[in-house]
């Protein structure tokens, strides 16, 4: 046979392209979860448009606030099938695997977490173009528009990678797909659905601080005019600590944990 | 030149000790075989040698390299077909084997020319645009391996590599093992089959209870047992029983005697070498020829 050893320097990126294209082939061919990415986002649009918008905002503009909240909500719904994705590779021996190579010990989840984010990113742009089609009127420019893609992109990084880092720490998939709950219930305690001077005292500071209202009020401040205030600033602050904890975390678990059968 | 080599390593799980004081070494270029029953920790062993599981105490290295010191360029002359395989059921076989290539730094054609003759080598040619979920046991294994041969390792790591296999795919891998040891590679396998040790092995331990209870080539493993083992048979070919014997006139004496308290009246005696088999039994189990006797 043809002897290849001893091994090469392998260059900067590729292990990280080759994951990425690995999980967005294992996401094309899973077609029934593709589908569900895509469609489940516009379903919660329907819903809270046309089913709870006439009740909260009988004006009937209900759609101009939700749609940046049902983003957020919806990069939830994506990144939480990133936890499963790698809780799945857990159980299957490739794992080990993959762990038993000289690659960086973030590639395998950073190729799981780009192509959940490009995923998401379709999906995200499915939603606001149907949002467009039952009424959805916003008034920034396309500088506005970068911005606010920028600052969804950055949101569902951060929150895809502690996915995939919680993916990597439960015992399985269905596991995963529990913890991940906790974290998809966060937008309903923020200012996505109803503005937060309607919530109970004793809730508002909770719902002001967390990472979801700043990158909501930042989202709305770009693309329908509200007032930014430092609400960039925090969003921005929010998902890069996120990003850097959740990626130290899942380098740590990648090279501690052996996969589980 | 040693290729492995394990000194004082213990391991626990929580409060199960699964390895204890540990000692292997394996020259280079050598096919050796670790044999113990379900649950002895040789899978441990393998884990702790391809840099998956760190030891709790104790020095591991792989073709000289510390695997916790220099983790890296072990994994780099190293390659794993652990216990389960190891693929991407949803990728095809051809895309599994450009992927690890490229892991391995081959550039995406020669990724391709590899993967293609891989493919080739295991005979995958005719499936290797399918999704490796439509594969066969034995197809997913000769897929397993091959990705571990992705560029010739100096160690190869086989976790009980034929569990599984029909008759067939395990010669057909026993040969593949005969190539690889004939071009320089390692081969450091554990195995529940002791017809394969016997096969393949130049070298073989037994583990057991955490320790290594037996260390040698099989034919001074064999010797310990003794000269000769004779058996006891009943008309239909049940094993009534067998008793080790050192050779001697008297020996073979006491062992007819011995026998005659289980012998049937249609029963044949007969007279073969020690296997490896018997090595095994006689040190891991309860000493089962004896037990087969009295009972």
């Amino acid at each position: 046979m043809t002897a290849l050893s001893p091994r090469r320097r392998v260059a900067v990126g590729v292990s990280e392209l080759t994951f990425i294209e690995r999980s967005l082939r294992r996401s094309v061919r899973n077609v029934d979860a593709l589908l569900m990415a895509i469609m489940l986002p516009v379903l919660v649009m329907f819903l809270f448009t046309f089913v709870f918008g006439g009740s909260i905002d009988p004006s009937g503009n209900y759609v101009n606030y939700v749609v940046p909240g049902i983003i957020l909500l919806c990069a939830g719904f994506g990144a939480s099938s990133t936890a499963v994705d790698v809780a799945g590779d857990m159980t299957t021996g490739i794992i080990d695997r993959f762990r038993s190579l000289p690659i960086p010990a973030t590639a395998v989840l950073t190729g799981h977490v780009v192509a959940s984010l490009l995923r998401n990113l379709v999906a995200t742009g499915v939603v606001v173009v149907v949002a467009l089609a039952v009424g959805f009127r916003p008034t920034g420019g396309p500088g506005d528009w970068l911005a606010a893609i920028s600052v969804v992109a950055l949101y569902i990084l951060a929150i895809t990678y502690l996915f995939a880092a919680i993916g990597l720490a439960s015992s399985s998939p269905e596991a995963a797909s529990g913890y991940g709950f906790i974290l998809l219930f966060l937008p309903y305690l923020s200012s996505a659905f109803v503005e937060v001077s309607t919530l109970p005292s004793w809730l508002q500071p909770i719902a002001q601080y967390q990472p979801v209202t700043p990158t909501i009020e930042a989202i709305r401040s770009l693309l329908m005019g509200t007032s930014m205030g430092n609400n960039a600033v925090i969003a921005v602050g929010w998902c890069v600590l996120i990003l850097v904890i959740a990626a130290t975390w899942g380098a740590w678990l990648f090279r501690r944990k052996a996969g589980h059968r | 030149m040693i290729a492995v080599e394990l000194r004082g390593v213990r391991k626990s799980f929580g409060t199960q000790r699964v390895l204890d004081d540990i000692d292997l070494s394996v020259p280079a270029g050598s096919v050796f075989a670790l044999l113990g029953p379900n649950g002895a920790g040789k899978t441990t062993v393998v884990n702790i040698l391809a840099t998956l599981v760190a030891p709790d105490s104790g020095t591991a290295s792989v073709g000289g390299y510390d695997v916790r010191t220099a983790r890296d360029s072990a994994k780099g002359v190293l390659s794993l077909t652990g216990q389960s395989v190891a693929v991407d059921e949803v990728l095809t076989g051809s895309e599994n084997l450009i992927m690890v290539s490229r892991l391995w730094g081959l550039s995406r054609r020669e990724s391709r020319l590899r993967a293609r003759a891989l493919l080739e080598q295991f005979d995958l040619a005719d499936a290797a645009r399918r999704q490796v979920k439509t594969y066969s046991g034995g197809m997913r294994r000769r897929l397993d391996l091959a990705l571990s041969l992705i560029r010739r390792p100096e160690v190869l790591f086989l976790d009980e590599p034929t569990t599984g296999l029909d008759t067939r795919s395990r010669r057909s891998l026993w040969a593949q093992i005969r190539d690889l040891r004939s071009a320089g590679t390692t081969i450091f396998l554990t195995t529940q089959y002791l017809e394969e040790a016997e096969q393949l092995a130049d070298r073989v331990a037994v583990l057991a209870g955490g320790r290594i209870v037996a260390d040698g080539t099989p034919a001074e493993l064999k010797s310990q047992v003794g000269e000769d083992v004779v058996e006891i048979r009943s008309a239909d070919d049940e094993l009534l029983g067998a008793v080790a014997t050192d050779g001697s006139v008297d020996g073979l004496h006491r062992a007819i005697t011995q026998l005659a308290e289980v012998a049937q009246p249609d029963a044949t005696v007969s007279l073969r070498s020690p296997s490896l088999e018997d090595v095994f039994l006689s040190l891991t189990g309860p000493a089962l020829q004896q037990k087969e006797v009295q009972s």
